[in-house]
């Protein structure tokens, strides 16, 4: 068709139309996002870096700073190990009842933060199921750290399984079946057949994983019982310096997030580019051939 | 390959590629251990009530406040998502402008952007000493600390839903029933109206529920911005949380039930509203291939 190249002016609209719609997004996104960003920073350089790295350096917060990191790493360690089982399993073989496992591990999705975390207090906490059992041997998970890491895995769940079982249903099973045909162990066809597949997807659920562990809030807050130096997270550690009206502290802890948050936007461009150009590039080698 | 699939063990069909045992038992161990057995502790916690106490408390004239607090300004957001969110879908799709590429990336941010940072963010903005709160003062209007605060909040979380649900299927239509509109006569909205808007629907719609979902659920956003007064900006994951912290087990998980069985019935509607557009495009292209023949 002679329209793919140049704009078709029976198919759009007139330049007046089209310089009010774009106005009308770009002011709807900028107050909606940008300025909301923008005041994180602005507010939390209020006044002078020197406040600014002040109150980064408090015990409290690097206290937060460092609870966070283990539940990140817990939940991104946990739901990776768990993404790639369940999408071998779901994206290799026909089984009974797949499509019910799949909305399973939807269901965090669906469930409310604050649900997600009154689930643990209720199996854990001192009223909770466990709760006796777990009082009478001196082991604490409610208001604890295991807690916090149970709440952070349940938010975090989908995140790596969701990017991959559509990605390995897509790729079938051709490759594998060849490289077992050949005499490859199960391992080794892992390794060098379908990794090498899904590593772009397999990091963007790692990425998103990573985003969220870091930033959940309500989940976290029921299981976290608030107590300073020892379960707070950088997000609950937000909370409490706002509410003791310490605004230039939290928003200079909550600048942290919001460069976390933009690193991750930034990286998830990146990966969505290197996968068309990876999609790009197998279609042209399959147009050669 | 043929000959392979036809040897069926059970309920799975046979497979040359090991591992289906190993990763298959993990994997149902793990949703066991993580998702099912917590969450059906919320059913069992349920229990522990009478009918007429589960009644009475999630009836309760508070819990009943936060309901219509909670599913009007959700409802009411995701609206606000749905036209703004299919206006920045088509502006992304359709028209080039300089910075577009950063644009686009942005979108996503309320997914990226911790609850609790846009809470406070947001706040910031729309008291009456804040940047966009001191403009609306001027007109009478009072954002923070209202009912109009969590609609600001809840329209945020709930952003990129309908962007990222109407821009893939934007970006696959088939210009060439535009342009089949226009040559016989259509005017730009007329085709937009009968051809675009047809088409895009169930997407939109499904990002609607999306968004809507999204904001019910909604917790660390909220709070800052609503003030939490009882009756007037309280919302029901915030009830809930005020029942734990009094220790009202009983009464936060019927409330939580309550919510849970909503998530569910939405989650669904998605399912089905999803499986809808698959069935309508499918018959689309069988009816264009009929129509080519």
């Amino acid at each position: 068709m002679s329209s793919n190249n140049k704009p078709n002016l029976a198919i759009t609209e007139p330049a007046w139309v089209r310089r009010i719609l774009i106005g009308t997004a770009l002011l709807f996104l900028g107050i909606f996002l940008f300025v909301p960003l923008a005041a994180v920073f602005t507010r939390a350089l209020e006044k002078g870096f020197g406040v600014y790295a002040e109150s980064l350096k408090d015990p409290d917060a690097l206290s937060a700073v460092r609870l966070t990191l283990i539940a990140a790493a817990a939940s991104v360690v946990l739901n990776l190990i768990f993404g790639l089982a369940a999408a071998w399993a779901i994206g290799k073989y026909e089984f009974f009842g797949k499509n019910v496992l799949i909305t399973l591990i939807d269901l965090p999705f669906a469930v409310s933060p604050v649900v997600s975390g009154l689930i643990y207090v209720l199996l854990f906490g001192l009223q909770g199921f466990l709760g006796p059992w777990l009082a009478e041997h001196d082991i604490k998970i409610i208001f604890a750290i295991p807690g916090i890491i149970l709440a952070t895995v349940f938010v975090t769940f989908p995140f790596v399984a969701r990017e991959l079982i559509p990605l390995m249903q897509a790729q079938g099973t051709d490759e594998e079946e060849a490289s077992v045909v050949l005499g490859a162990s199960g391992w080794q066809t892992f390794w060098h057949v379908t990794l090498p597949n899904i590593k772009w997807g397999l990091l963007y659920g790692v990425i998103l994983t990573n985003a969220r562990a870091m930033g959940e809030f309500g989940a976290v807050s029921v299981v976290s019982g608030h107590i300073r130096g020892l379960t707070n997270t950088i997000p609950l550690h937000v909370e409490i310096l706002y509410n003791e009206y310490n605004y230039v502290a939290a928003f200079a802890v909550a600048s942290i997030l919001a460069l976390l948050a933009l690193v991750t936007l930034a990286v998830k461009s990146f990966v969505e580019w290197r996968r068309d150009q990876d999609l790009e590039a197998s279609r042209l080698a399959e147009e050669i051939s | 390959m043929e000959d392979l699939s036809i040897k069926s063990t059970g309920l799975k069909k046979y497979s040359v590629i090991p591992g289906f045992g190993l990763t298959m038992g993990f994997t149902l161990v793990y949703v066991s251990l993580i998702v099912l057995i917590p969450l059906s502790g919320i059913l069992i916690r349920t229990l522990d009530l009478t009918w007429a106490e589960f009644w009475r408390t999630v009836t309760d004239p508070r819990v009943m406040a936060s309901y219509k607090l909670t599913f009007g300004a959700s409802f009411a957001g995701a609206l606000i998502n749905a036209v703004f969110g299919l206006l920045v879908a088509w502006v992304l799709v359709r028209y080039q402008f300089p910075g577009k590429r950063i644009v686009d990336a942005l979108v996503d941010l309320p997914f990226a952007l911790p609850t609790a940072v846009a809470g406070i963010a947001l706040t910031d903005l729309y008291t009456k000493q804040g940047w966009i709160g001191s403009i609306l003062a001027k007109f009478g209007i009072e954002v923070a600390f209202t009912p109009l605060g969590v609609l600001v909040a809840l329209t945020f979380i709930g952003l990129p839903f309908v962007v990222r649900t109407v821009q893939p299927v934007l970006e696959e239509m088939d210009r060439g029933e535009e342009e089949a509109s226009v040559s016989l006569g259509a005017g730009r909205w007329r085709t937009f109206r009968l051809v675009i808007f047809p088409s895009i629907w169930p997407a939109l719609l499904t990002g609607f529920t999306l968004s809507f979902a999204r904001a019910v659920g909604e917790y660390g956003s909220v709070i800052f911005i609503s003030g939490n007064m009882p009756m007037k900006t309280e919302i029901t994951t915030l009830l809930i949380v005020t029942k734990l912290e009094q220790y009202d087990y009983a009464g936060a998980t019927a409330i939580a039930l309550v919510m849970l069985v909503i998530s569910f019935l939405m989650l669904l509607s998605i399912n089905l509203l999803q499986w809808w557009g698959r069935s309508r495009h499918q018959a689309d292209h069988g009816e264009t291939s009929y129509v080519l023949q």
